[in-house]
């Protein structure tokens, strides 16, 4: 528990991986950033987006060590699905969020599926 | 009965059983703490699962509120992503991880921590500047919530490991080294009972051994004794006394 407490501390960035909608909202709340290898915390996808390239993203934040907690908009993170309920660590911590064409669908979450697994026991 | 079942490598000795007996002491100790901490952490537990499907279902509403005010700007103002994907340039928007300490578990939560005075000043000059900051405000409203439901997510995930490490050391101790330590136990109080047992009959033949020979030996004195007195008797009787003897040969001789 240490390390990841540790770790905890120098995490304070948000980041997305989201529509162009969503991403307007979230950077107009301030969660922007730009560090100085020119890397951004957010990605915006839209229709042309490839699988492969939101797969690759949603690894370097989950790897980056600035980065506090994930937002991925939900039907993003149903295309990379295996991806996301692979996803177990603590930190950075993943979110799914609706977006502006997609309801919330809470059966979809990887971390309410649990909860609601938990709750069934 | 003994020797059934795992038990561990030692020689049957009394300190070998103290050792044991503390051992198992120790053992149980720790499982009843263990069960303990495993309990206080379902509790708080639960308490966190509620949480996190209440604030799920919160934040689809919140998010919902804040992509409307985003279509009041766009409405008001045309299209704004491309410039705000360009201004930003550093987060005003920041979290600070606090933590806190349930049972021996850090759980971190995050805080809010925002810089005032931000980027976008210009964004929407021409027009639809009050929808802009409305919508920043919604939106930062709404990321609040969702630092809210991560730090409690977050709480969740680390939790749920804690839970099933700390399950899986108390059937550990209770399922394997608590039976384990009991069949030591038995097993070197039943070679203990062996050996009493052996060394009790060692004594008694020894014993009895003892007791014939002193049998043998008095049985042996007393025949000794016996011919000394017949002798002295004898003796005895050669020495004086004629008329005794005289009178007991009466009776024999017959003339």
């Amino acid at each position: 528990m240490s390390t990841s407490s540790s770790s905890a501390k120098d995490r304070n960035l948000l980041a997305v991986i989201g529509d162009e909608d969503s991403i307007t909202g979230l950077l107009l709340a301030g969660i922007g950033h730009i560090n100085e290898q020119q890397k951004k915390n957010f990605l915006v996808v839209d229709a042309k987006t490839q699988i492969s390239s939101i797969e690759s993203a949603f690894q370097e934040f989950t790897e980056r060590k600035d980065i506090a907690i994930l937002l991925i908009n939900q039907h993003i993170a149903e295309k990379i699905r295996p991806t996301v309920d692979k996803y177990q660590q603590a930190f950075p911590a993943l979110l799914e969020i609706p977006s502006k064409d997609h309801p919330y669908d809470p059966s979809k979450d990887s971390v309410l599926k649990r909860v609601q697994k938990l709750f069934g026991d | 009965m003994s020797g059934t079942g795992a038990r561990e490598n030692v020689f049957p000795t009394r300190m070998a059983l103290t050792n044991t007996k503390l051992r198992l002491k120790g053992a149980q100790t720790g499982h009843s703490l263990l069960a303990k901490k495993r309990d206080a952490l379902t509790t708080r537990f639960r308490a966190i699962l509620r949480k996190v499907d209440e604030a799920k279902r919160k934040m689809g509403r919140v998010m919902q509120l804040a992509s409307f005010s985003l279509a009041e700007v766009t409405y008001a103002t045309g299209d704004i992503s491309y410039l705000v994907q360009e201004q930003a340039k550093s987060a005003s928007f920041k979290v600070k991880a606090k933590q806190e300490n349930v049972s021996g578990v850090v759980l971190p939560a995050f805080e809010v921590d925002r810089v005032p005075g931000t980027d976008f000043n210009l964004t929407g000059l021409g027009r639809g500047g009050q929808q802009v900051l409305r919508s920043k405000e919604t939106y930062a409203k709404a990321v609040e919530t969702l630092v809210e439901l991560a730090s409690l997510q977050t709480a969740f995930t680390i939790l749920d490991e804690v839970i099933r490490a700390t399950n899986r050391r108390v059937n550990a101790i209770e399922h394997v080294v608590i039976p384990k330590l009991d069949n030591t136990i038995k097993y070197i109080i039943s070679e203990l009972d062996e050996m009493d047992r052996e060394e009790f009959f060692r004594l008694k033949k020894v014993q009895g051994k003892k007791k014939r020979d002193a049998e043998a030996a008095e049985a042996k004195k007393r025949a000794l004794g016996e011919q000394e007195e017949k002798k002295l008797v004898d003796d005895d009787v050669g020495g004086g006394g004629g008329g005794d003897l005289l009178s007991s040969k009466d009776e024999d001789v017959i003339f």
